[in-house]
């Protein structure tokens, strides 16, 4: 069991930020709230937004927006770019009944699919408590007890915190399975169908990246607990083919908690992003005209690519803002990576031609390009290729 | 992608208009299409909510499951899909031509020629997106093992006569659809972001509408602003104006409308079950029938934008000319229909659930080979894909300066001409690679021989100059001649055959076929899905 992520006291010594001290904890969770606005509550960061934010470590702007718990959805739409995001109520009923009947006969039928046919009894320890750290105390203690005892345990929606970048959030796997032995299995519940044994690889793909976090989380109360360990291999369950009788599957999560852990560890202290903001900037809706909250966006660097438009809310602002700045990466990762030093969409175009004149980028760019660099080089031959073969074509028209 | 396609998407951010990607249509276009566009319900696999089919722009038919959760009206939905979809595939069924074709005796192992039916020509299905591919698969996936009462009198829940038949149908198209080059099904994006490219990324690519904006813009407003009201732009209720191209349909639609308007269905029809009398009966039957037109009425405002994109982008490609190479594939693609259709004649059963190991590697081997035949194809159809494999250093053009005779130095000596080329392009040229041009369609190779000092090339000439010491006319180039020479091959190399199935040997044939043909899916009692 590796040491989990957040305890401030053990962080590798080649970090060079100071370690937090319970005072500067206070400031910072002081300096998020005054960001939020002090009487917005913040809003939890689910395992999606997680994993997502861990797809683009290297943006500041989301990373302080979500360590703050500022409703970015409102946001987006104060800012005049509605995120598209939405769920349709005919698949949250169908969720939730299909989550249902997976846990019926009192988590009888879980076990089943994790293929033990006569578990015995099943407990499920009640897990409410008030507030979230009621309820993390709760589920930490119901996982302690399982642990120590020789049956099968279902916890039913536990609640789990884990730090990022700072600050803690709070994480609601869908289940969690105790063993006999002390191992615990995290249960991801979805309603996308298994057909064939196959389910659709993009949307598998996020579901364990997904229980990755919770098992980064796990590891937080595993470390603490003794005799348990946490399971490297997630159970998904989701209906067969075109049923809604519930098939699982075991998937192995390593490499995705490996990648999510190593992203979370690169992230930004969010205090450090904070603290480089100017003093009275604020995300707090109430009272502030889109001029302002635009600002304040503004003041934090954004890290856009296009797959933020799947992921997060303010992906539409983003872009435009990117596209105003000419920036290359609107169209996509890849072509940024092969354009060498030209970032803006103004100077490749100049240099492809050569003609040294700016472009429609800014003009402090490396315009035009010197011709010795090679990506400069294999710019302009792809300019001349491709304008010969046009110029081809169209006198083949003409003919 | 290459960097070429990138200068065009930078272009195309530039002046705010597509650019192109080809100077032809790579893809076949048949005279008379079918277009499908589903929607589905969102949540539950394989349970549509509507669809628009047909071939003729002007007169769709619409297709509409008042409440998707009805086993009953998903069957009927399926019912009318099947007439609508099979009597345009046996439209093609009748009309062959003979072909001959050589086949090897089993018992003598003698080879023959056979004369062997192929279609004239081939149905064609094109769905808006690549998601409505993998809903065509679904679909077919879903309805191909179901059982008609017919086939199985006690099956619990019988699904109207020709509905497995369309599963089967539409699981042939769907594995077809994953050959490079095929065409029987395609998705309207996928046409229009291999001819055109647009100033946005690839992602945002998949969206019907915005791509449109790009490429054929009303009133020349710029593609990024046409894109951006196409992805996010709403009504005064909050409705996108250019709905998703489906299967799956915005959740605001879905819960604003859609919800309230299958909740109202389903009061109506409980309604109509509670009648006690016929006055009231009729009272509630006419507010069934107002229920059912407003569901209708909704998911038609969701597909018919759709439809209309479909066939827009249908005509933009059909001002492209056609690639000289795209019938040979499509030949390929009439062959695929052809023996399709003799295995439904020859009461074969449906496609297994999966592969054996015999057919997915015969699959894949398949697959791999249209690759490279696409990729050389699309080549030298197309200057401005030739223009990408000469910056990769895999083709080059090239003007010959000198011609000078050469023979080979055996009993009959047969010509070896050397071509001094002179050429800008950088090809990975080593001794003895050998090169290609393309000579009244048939490909004639040459030798890398040496480099000069000036930077010229010099090519010996191996093949198709006939068979006398005097090469044949037109057959060698001539001094001042441009040459488009490639360093792949014209006609992809296929590998070793695959042996037949009952050839194969036992570590490489996977566990026996069953003969059984497959079990239909396990049905429950619920009429949920």
């Amino acid at each position: 069991m590796s040491a989990s992520l957040d305890d401030g006291g053990s962080r590798p010594p080649q970090t060079t930020d100071p370690v937090p001290t319970p005072a500067s904890r206070r400031r910072t969770r002081e300096r998020l709230a005054e960001l939020r606005g002090p009487a917005v509550p913040p809003r939890p960061l689910d395992a999606r937004a997680l994993a997502a934010l861990a797809a683009n470590p290297g943006c500041r702007r989301r990373a302080l927006l979500d360590g703050a718990g500022v409703d970015k959805a409102a946001l987006a739409s104060r800012l005049g770019s509605p995120a598209p995001f939405g769920q349709s109520q005919f698949a949250i009923v169908r969720g939730n009944s299909f989550e249902a009947k997976v846990k019926a006969d009192g988590g009888r039928e879980l076990l089943r699919l994790l293929g033990v046919e006569d578990p015995g009894t099943v407990a499920v320890p009640d897990l409410s408590a008030s507030g979230p750290e009621g309820r993390t105390a709760r589920t930490a203690l119901a996982l302690r007890e399982a642990t120590a005892g020789d049956g099968w345990t279902l916890l039913d929606h536990p609640l789990l915190t884990l730090e990022v970048a700072g600050s803690p959030v709070h994480l609601e796997p869908d289940a969690v399975v105790v063993d006999p032995t002390g191992r615990w299995t995290v249960v991801e519940i979805k309603s996308f169908p298994m057909v064939d044994g196959a389910a659709d690889a993009a949307k598998v793909g996020a579901a364990a990246r997904q229980a990755a976090v919770y098992v980064l989380a796990l590891e937080r109360v595993a470390a603490l607990t003794e005799g348990a360990e946490v399971g490297h291999t997630v159970l998904l369950v989701c209906p067969k083919d075109f049923s809604n009788l519930p098939t699982a599957s075991a998937v192995d999560v390593r490499r995705q908690r490996a990648v999510t852990r190593r992203q979370l560890e690169r992230l930004t202290r969010i205090e450090e992003i904070a603290e480089a903001l100017p003093e009275g900037l604020s995300f707090d809706l109430e009272g502030r005209s889109a001029e302002e909250l635009s600002a304040a966006v503004e003041a934090v660097p954004h890290a856009y690519a296009p797959d933020c438009l799947t992921a997060c809310e303010l992906g539409f602002h983003c872009r435009s803002r990117a596209r105003e700045a000419d920036a290359v990466q609107t169209l996509g990762r890849a072509v940024r990576g092969e354009l060498g030093g030209l970032t803006t969409i103004g100077a490749v175009l100049a240099a492809a031609r050569g003609d040294g004149a700016p472009g429609s980028g800014d003009a402090d760019g490396p315009e035009g390009g010197a011709p010795e660099d090679p990506a400069v080089a294999a710019l302009r031959r792809a300019w001349a290729l491709r304008q010969e073969a046009l110029a081809g074509a169209e006198a083949a028209a003409c003919r | 992608m290459s960097l070429i396609a990138h200068l065009a998407r930078m272009e195309a951010v530039e002046t705010g208009r597509a650019q192109p990607l080809a100077t032809v249509r790579h893809r076949h276009l048949g005279g008379r299409p079918l277009v499908l566009v589903p929607l589905t319900t969102a949540g539950e696999a394989g349970a549509p909510l509507g669809a628009l089919v047909g071939t003729d722009p002007d007169e769709p038919r619409l297709l509409v499951v008042p409440q998707p959760r009805d086993r009953e009206l998903r069957f009927a939905f399926l019912a009318e899909l099947a007439e609508e979809v099979l009597p345009y595939v046996d439209g093609y069924a009748d009309a062959v031509e003979l072909v001959e074709r050589n086949e090897t005796d089993p018992e003598t192992g003698k080879k023959t020629k056979v004369e062997v039916e192929l279609c004239a020509d081939a149905p064609q299905l094109i769905v808006p997106s690549r998601a409505g591919i993998e809903y065509v698969r679904l679909l077919g996936r879903s309805t191909r093992f179901r059982r008609t009462a017919e086939q199985d009198p006690d099956t619990p829940y019988p699904a109207p006569p020709r509905v497995p038949l369309l599963g089967r149908w539409l699981t042939h198209y769907g594995e077809r659809a994953r050959v490079p080059g095929s065409s029987l099904l395609l998705a309207a994006t996928d046409l229009l972001n291999r001819h055109w490219a647009t100033g946005q990324s690839s992602l945002e690519d998949q969206h019907l509408g915005a791509l449109l904006a790009w490429i054929d813009p009303y009133d020349d407003e710029p593609g990024a602003e046409g894109a951006h009201r196409a992805e996010l732009g709403r009504d005064s209720r909050g409705q996108l104006l250019c709905p998703p191209a489906g299967p799956a349909t915005d959740p605001a639609f879905d819960n604003q409308l859609l919800a309230p308007a299958i909740e109202a269905y389903d009061r109506a029809r409980q309604a109509v079950g509670a009648a006690e009398d016929g006055g009231t009966a009729d009272a509630a039957l006419a507010a069934l029938h107002r229920a059912e037109r407003e569901v209708r009425r909704l998911v038609l405002s969701q597909l018919r934008p759709t439809w209309g994109a479909t066939w827009r982008a249908l005509g933009l490609l059909r001002q492209l000319p056609e690639g000289a190479r795209v019938p040979d594939r499509w030949t390929r693609d009439r062959w695929s229909f052809t023996a399709h259709r003799d295995r439904i004649t020859a009461g074969e059963p449906p496609q297994p659930r999966r592969d054996d190991a015999v057919t997915a590697a015969a699959k894949l081997a398949a697959r791999e080979q249209a690759q490279g035949q696409l990729d050389a194809q699309e080549a030298l159809d197309d200057p401005l894909v030739l223009a990408g494999r000469r910056l990769s250093g895999e083709a080059f053009a090239a003007e010959v300066t000198e011609v000078t005779m050469a023979w080979t130095e055996s009993k009959r000596p047969a010509p070896r001409p050397l071509l001094t080329v002179r050429t800008e392009d950088r090809p990975h040229l080593d001794a003895g690679v050998k090169v290609y041009r393309s000579l009244g369609g048939k490909p004639q190779s040459a030798e890398f021989a040496r480099r000069e000092e000036d930077g010229s090339l010099v090519l010996r000439l191996l093949d198709r100059m006939g068979r006398s010491k005097e090469p044949a006319e037109g057959t060698v180039p001539e001094k001042g001649e441009r040459i488009s020479w490639t360093l792949f091959e014209h006609d992809a190399r296929v590998g070793p055959k695959l042996p037949d199935p009952e050839e194969t040997p036992w570590t490489h044939g996977g566990p026996p076929r069953s003969a059984d043909a497959e079990l239909p899916d396990a049905v429950t009692p619920e009429d949920l899905l």
